[in-house]
């Protein structure tokens, strides 16, 4: 396909092999079968019938231009805000027309999946530097999200068993201690084939999570002893064990807060033109909206989290569009090649390791240490795998991939079941008034009512459940994206690792490239 | 030992007294390498020096140790003893980035090229100590601007070693996709995106079809004469007995022969060794 220009033959070749297209298909048929239903005035509330037919007219709508932006948009970043346009328009017709969420708690949703989608991009950045540029099997991200988070919050956390330093020096730290461990782990392993690189990273970041985990450091590093003589001393700085630790006031709440830990001491100038004045009179259009404090200072922090996605972002099309990405992408693909034409690889991928290290650091301190408390139960190894998972579903290789499988990973993976178990009673009560009634509190309660082709107590149990179900969910769906998509979204692409258009320079400088053809011919 | 290494000392003898530097006449020099695998000596005492500017060919039969010596020269394996040569310095036991940094490039006999990276990025990669190669400068905005000036000649170059070698047509393809033949061209243009003092070519023509064949020598020539040396490791007798000037004969592990094509024809031990009677 040459040019940005789209064709119906373009077209036509989309709406055959899109899977994009199939769903809309399935929506389309919905509709029409909606539309059939709603005319005959099929369970009397009509209303609620209109309301469904547009939402699902709308959402089909959505899938097809979200499709043709990711198929012939040439430009990255509007493909990631059209996709996440689209997102927070089916998060937004779900809580107004079917949930009926205040616009307090609208607001609050659409703050949830987009912090969501922020912090899984910043990750899938990260590991996409490691396994997608490099190919460095890296199964340790939770591991080096843990250490960017303890070491800050034992800086500069506001617990007893904390240093007690500047938030920045805690921030810098946690960042410094994810990369020194990366490189710890990875210069032994580094030698090794890629799979011994995931057995030590794996295992590393169980080790890192069970250390944090355990009594022994919970409220100071004990002293060192070696045959009576006192290698090291006592330390009063504790990880607080199993119960988690405090992590440091979100210095956010400084921009609305006089005193960002204490809000009777009264609000600033934004603060005030936020929240209204002090003695309560709402006088501002946020304030007045019915939008509470806590979600304004959350959707503050969303913005500093967005800022830092950017950042991620053109740090890493600077490092991957350049010489050194090249070398990385070598790596991947033959690293012997790379190194017998003259590139130290075993430098690169110390360097490529680390920096990736600190960048899974700061992304667990953006996440996990901005909510004021953590704890060794945040760093499972599942949290490692969805992160794969986001990254194969984006397409490894590709940043713009990474951002765009975070954001569909977080909102529509992880957030959509919970929301679609809290929509589907109520559509249910809607359209068919229906009771789906209290779920049965055994599978075997369940099932049983099968027997007399009762399947609402199975549906209901499974909603209750669905977080459960979501395991399953993802698991089949690694499976299928592996049968059938391995590069994910956007594995079809070239991304070419160079600063410069590629492209044969013939205008200005063709001359000479036109005689060396001659030349040769 | 053989006569052949016995009489290549000699010469060196004389460059010696001569005070001419063997190093810039040899540029490779290979003294007396041994390596074994567990119980399998591979090479055995293999000696032999290359000219400046020079096509020298290696042959030798199946398991004569023509493959390991390569991969013992740049480095892939470290010999158990001997010394290797390269310009003024011993590059014995360096690692093959460093080999390569030295000037000394080589192609593999199964082309290896790097699938999913298209075959400009494949050339561009070559290049040489490339100032984009330091982290902080591809990524810091004032020293950003001079990794891509040097990116724009780096291009420059890669499109016209495109035209030389005639697959200009697929810059922009993945090396996956390339044919066979395509691959080996590739190879070749990649290890001289290195700019490299000489080239070892591992079975350059393995699988190539003759038209081709015959682009890639005519190709090697060219090159030759703009002043690359080069030696060419092979299995076909005619390629190496029309083409190169300086003919190295490999059995079990040792030099058994060296000298011009017809010198080679009219050896003894070559001819019972590996030509066999009618040629």
């Amino acid at each position: 396909m040459s040019g940005g220009g789209f064709a119906l033959a373009d077209a036509r070749s989309y709406f055959r092999d899109s899977t994009a297209a199939t769903a809309a298909g399935v929506l389309a048929v919905l509709y029409v079968l909606l539309s059939i239903a709603a005319m005959a005035g099929v369970g009397g509330t009509v209303p609620a019938w209109r309301e469904t037919v547009l939402v699902f007219t709308v959402y089909a709508l959505l899938i097809v231009a979200v499709g043709m932006l990711w198929r012939y948009s040439r430009n990255d970043a509007v493909i990631i805000v059209g996709v996440m346009a689209a997102i927070y328009v089916v998060y937004l017709m779900a809580g107004v027309l079917f949930l009926g969420l205040p616009l307090n708690g609208i607001v609050n949703t659409l703050r949830r999946i987009t912090f969501l989608s922020a912090v899984y991009a910043m990750l899938v950045l990260a590991l996409n530097l490691h396994w997608g540029y490099t190919g460095l099997f890296n199964i340790g991200v939770a591991g080096f999200m843990a250490v960017g988070v303890y070491t800050m919050a034992m800086l500069s956390g506001p617990a007893d068993i904390a240093l007690g330093l500047p938030l920045p020096v805690g921030i810098v730290g946690g960042v410094v201690a994810a990369a020194l461990v990366g490189a710890i782990a990875a210069l032994p392993a580094l030698r090794l084939d890629a799979d011994y690189l995931a057995i030590v990273t794996v295992a590393l970041s169980e080790i890192i999570r069970l250390s944090y985990n355990s009594t022994v450091f919970q409220s100071s590093i004990p002293r060192l002893r070696l045959a009576g003589i006192t290698l090291l001393p006592s330390i009063p700085v504790g990880t607080g064990g199993g119960q988690g630790i405090r992590t440091p006031t979100n210095p956010v709440r400084a921009l609305y807060y006089k005193d960002p830990g204490d809000t009777s001491a009264g609000l600033t100038d934004l603060g005030e033109f936020a929240f209204g004045a002090a003695d309560g009179v709402s006088v501002t259009l946020i304030g007045g909206q019915g939008v509470q404090p806590p979600v304004v200072i959350a959707l503050t922090y969303v913005l500093v989290l967005v800022a830092f996605v950017a950042g991620f972002y053109w740090l890493l099309i600077r490092v991957g569009n350049s010489p050194f990405g090249r070398v990385l992408k070598a790596i991947r693909e033959d690293e012997l090649v790379a190194n017998s034409l003259g590139k130290d690889t075993q430098r690169f991928k110390i360097k490529t390791f680390m920096l990736g290290c600190a960048l899974m650091g700061l992304a667990g301190i953006l996440w996990r240490g901005s909510t004021g408390f953590t704890q060794p139960g945040d760093y499972l190894p599942i949290q490692t795998f969805y992160v794969f998972l986001a990254l194969i579903i984006g397409g490894a290789g590709s940043n713009t991939g990474s951002v765009v499988g975070g954001i569909v990973f977080a909102t529509l993976l992880f957030e959509g079941p919970t929301t679609l178990a809290r929509l589907i009673p109520e559509l249910l009560q809607r359209l068919f008034n229906t009771q789906l009634g209290s779920p049965p509190s055994t599978f075997v309660g369940a099932v049983a009512p099968i027997a007399q082709l009762d399947l609402t107590p199975l549906l209901a149990y499974s909603l209750r459940n669905i977080s459960t179900l979501r395991f399953i969910l993802l698991g089949v769906l690694i499976v299928y994206m592996m049968q059938n998509r391995p590069d994910g979204l956007f594995g079809h692409r070239k991304e070419v690792a160079a600063g410069v258009d590629l492209r044969r320079p013939d205008r200005d400088t063709g001359a000479g490239a036109a005689t060396d053809g001659s030349e040769s011919g | 030992m053989s006569d052949a290494a016995d009489a290549g000392r000699a010469t060196e003898t004389e460059a010696g007294t001569d005070g001419r530097d063997a190093s810039a006449e040899y540029p490779l020099r290979v003294e007396d390498l041994h390596k074994s695998f567990g119980g399998i000596t591979a090479v055995e005492g293999a000696s032999f020096r290359i000219e400046a500017g020079s096509l020298t060919g290696l042959i030798g039969p199946n398991g004569a140790g023509k493959s390991t010596t390569f991969n013992l020269v740049t480095g892939v394996h470290k010999p158990d003893s001997g010394a290797v040569c390269f310009g003024d310095e011993e590059i014995t036991g360096l690692e093959p980035h460093e080999v390569a940094n030295k000037g000394l490039v080589r192609t593999f006999q199964i082309a290896r090229q790097l699938d999913e990276m298209t075959v400009l990025e494949n050339l561009m990669l070559a290049p040489r100590s490339q100032v984009g190669e330091v982290l902080w400068r591809s990524v810091l905005p004032g020293a950003r601007r001079g990794v891509l000036a040097q990116e724009s000649t780096v291009r420059d170059r890669a499109w016209e070693m495109l035209d030389f070698f005639e697959i200009d047509h697929l810059a922009e393809e993945f090396a996956g996709n390339l044919s066979g033949g395509q691959r080996k061209l590739l190879e070749m243009a990649r290890a001289l995106m290195t700019d490299p003092d000489m080239v070892l070519l591992d079975e350059p023509l393995a699988g190539v079809n003759p038209s081709l064949e015959k682009k890639l020598l005519e190709h090697v020539h060219e090159l030759r004469a703009d002043g690359y040396t080069f030696l060419l490791v092979e299995h076909d007798m005619d390629v190496i007995m029309n083409n190169c000037e300086h003919i190295i004969v490999m059995h079990q592990g040792r030099v058994l022969a060296e000298g011009t094509a017809d010198e080679i024809r009219s050896n003894e031990r070559v001819i019972d060794a590996y030509l066999g009677e009618n040629v």
